[in-house]
């Protein structure tokens, strides 16, 4: 029997098993930020254990820094303190802090991809649970607790139990306007927010082999939104091609030795999956999500579906939507391109492609959040700067932002907010906020027009 | 952590599906640096309104409803990983959290925090909340050895699965990281001889 792409991976990981019970699974890379590293930091310092592989963290600030004069210093207090505490913690332990300010500083997905520090057949942890973002790559990524960050600082390894697999096979053409974004949001909508739950998910199929880079990871970013603890894509010439000379990357002879080896790793043709999923990719159009968890999405088109259940409803009433009702038209006063998800240079250049020459709504705000410093840069040399600043948007600095407003990025109670972020859950941009999930370029049009459009009808 | 053995306790229904974490612990309350004093705004935007008033409708402010059982909807704790809902429902006073289903992250966070996350099945999901929401004073016995969740005075009873492993752990008080540490040599063989 032929083995998964996951379990190759991992199989190459388990240091040792515990009978009836889990596995020690070796963590490669390891990557902090300020909110969930500080407590472990202290339970180790507190209980007198070193780090044990210091070399092998990565350290960001990007949860709760402004995104404005990130020259001047951070004017909350309990923000700024939970900075200096990142800063002192990587200090004393000879961490790689990529602090505020810092040229390769951004949030921790989009950050680690571009430095080369995510390479395929690696197995990479984080406490946040968007770590799935570098299954893309073809590595074991996954979020983690605090409780499991102090254990990779102790021991480099984590207790886990194998999970199950789960395959979700996309095959067709994708319509003009459907981007990588529609593509998850439509599987999620599909399957649901807890279909995933235990499962690691293999997303197959052209559509993803078709895809850049920065689109496969936009795809398996969101696994965690159905319940999976990973995505993850096989890795190809587009993936090598795509590590290729980056700051981390294996160079020369190493570099090719490393190919054949990823060149191993996808999934043979007689292995089996505990559940698979298919989906034809023309059925899939351009979406936006209606309700308060990812799960509750529709094509942009179509009517919010009736339902009984008294948490569909609680949803309802708190976007203040009603069954049946169509969005396009809806008037929106706020658009956030940015997080994770959705802030990686293409995600620029799309928004700019489609605002070029035309102008922001007056009644809009429209934020742009790079991912992080480097994709700041790209967009003033590519001349994105320009389009977006005569178009009345602001282009902001690198972090998480308005995805989980940590900072000042809030969306005022009550106001509709079209996000490319990952969540739409109650108040998750600001307390009250009611946030629709979209596609950049859902949002980029929905900032131009100062109401949701059926964009289908907009790009033919 | 602390040990978990049996606990007779009364429960709080929270009768909501997919309670994700943002809403265990909003975001703008994990600026803090240490684990203590989470509790305070555990469901802080359910149990206040934004002007910083008493939500009345939100189960938590009912003083009909008390224990340290929290019964939620199914799939409770999806979303974010961030181990502060697990240390705001400990800090509230919860050891013991039943739903039909939990995301895979937060169960784990709550079984490093000494939480019991204690899985049931959509019916006795669906019958003990009936009786809690009927009768507030319905008392529930949970015996982590056994791996039984009942009904105090009652037939209603239900096995439920836990990890061996986590078990002994969550009885004893042990946790990963003791394991992990003393576990260095074999980790230190596996980087020698890594075949990736």
């Amino acid at each position: 029997m032929g083995k998964t792409l996951f379990d190759k991976v991992w199989d190459a990981h388990v240091v040792d098993a515990i009978d009836n019970g889990p596995q020690i699974l070796y963590i490669d890379k390891h990557l902090i930020h300020e909110v969930t590293s500080p407590q472990a930091f202290n339970e180790l310092e507190e209980r007198g254990i070193p780090i044990f592989r210091p070399n092998q963290i990565v350290a960001t600030a990007d949860h709760n820094t402004p995104t404005l004069n990130q020259d001047k210093p951070v004017k909350d207090a309990l923000s700024r303190k939970q900075l200096e505490q990142l800063s002192e913690n990587c200090k004393k332990n000879n961490i790689t802090l990529y602090q505020l300010g810092h040229k390769y500083n951004g949030i921790v997905h989009v950050m680690a991809p571009e430095l080369g520090v995510t390479q395929p057949g690696l197995t990479m942890v984080c406490g946040d649970s968007h770590t799935s973002t570098h299954g893309a790559f073809g590595a074991i990524a996954f979020g983690i607790g605090t409780s499991q960050v102090a254990q990779v600082f102790a021991s480099q390894c984590l207790l886990l139990t194998k999970p199950k697999s789960l395959r979700v096979t996309v095959n067709g053409k994708l319509k003009k306007g459907v981007l990588p974004k529609d593509v998850i949001l439509y599987i999620i909508s599909k399957l649901g927010t807890n279909s995933g739950t235990g499962y690691f998910c293999e997303y197959a199929g052209n559509v993803f082999e078709e895809m850049s880079m920065e689109g496969r990871m936009t795809v398996c970013n969101m696994s965690i939104e159905m319940g999976a603890r990973g995505g993850m894509i096989a890795p190809d010439d587009t993936t090598f091609n795509y590590i290729k000379g980056r700051k981390f990357a294996p160079e020369g002879e190493a570099f090719d030795k490393k190919v054949a080896y990823w060149k191993t790793l996808p999934t043979d043709a007689d292995a089996s999956f505990d559940k698979e999923y298919s989906f034809d990719a023309e059925d899939i159009e351009p979406m936006i999500t209606y309700g308060t968890n990812p799960g509750m999405g529709i094509k942009i088109s179509e009517a919010i579906p009736e339902d009984e259940n008294p948490s569909f409803k609680k949803s309802l009433a708190y976007m203040d939507f009603k069954a049946g009702e169509r969005l396009v038209d809806k008037p929106i006063n706020y658009v956030f391109i940015g997080s994770c998800t959705n802030s990686r240079i293409e995600d620029f250049r799309v928004a700019a492609q489609y605002i070029k020459g035309k102008k922001k709504a007056d009644n809009v705000t429209a934020w742009l959040v790079p991912g992080s410093k480097q994709v700041e840069h790209q967009i003033i040399e590519e001349g994105l700067k320009t389009i977006f600043d005569e178009a009345g948007f602001e282009l902001r600095q690198p972090g998480c932002s308005a995805c989980l407003a940590m900072n000042d990025d809030k969306i005022p109670q009550g106001e509709y907010c079209v996000s490319t972020s990952n969540r739409n859950f109650e108040g998750r941009q600001g307390q009250g906020s009611r946030t629709i999930l979209a596609s950049p370029l859902v949002a980029a049009a929905t900032a131009v027009e100062g109401k949701i459009i059926d964009i289908t009808k907009h790009l033919n | 952590m602390e040990k978990f053995t049996t606990l007779q306790s009364k429960a709080i229904p929270l009768q909501i599906e997919n309670v994700d974490t943002d809403q265990i612990i909003p975001a703008r309350f994990l600026k803090a640096t240490d684990r203590k004093g989470f509790g305070d705004n555990l469901f802080r935007d359910w149990r206040y309104h934004k002007d910083g008033t008493v939500n009345t409708d939100f189960v938590l402010n009912d003083a009909r409803y008390s224990g340290k059982i929290l019964v939620a909807g199914d799939n409770f704790g999806c979303g974010s990983s961030r181990e502060h809902a697990a240390w705001a429902i400990t800090d509230f006073g919860f050891k013991v959290v039943v739903s039909s289903f939990f995301a895979d992250i937060f169960k784990g966070n709550a079984l490093n925090n000494g939480l019991l996350p204690v899985q049931v099945s959509e019916k006795f999901l669906s019958d003990i909340l009936q009786l809690i929401g009927s009768n507030p004073e319905t008392e529930l016995i949970v015996n982590l050895e056994k791996q039984t969740i009942s009904v105090k005075d009652s037939d209603l009873s239900e096995n439920f699965e836990i990890d061996a492993y986590k078990k002994t752990c969550m009885i004893n008080g042990y946790d990963d990281i003791d394991y992990l540490v003393n576990n260095k040599e074999l980790i230190e063989a596996f980087e020698a001889q890594k075949i990736y």
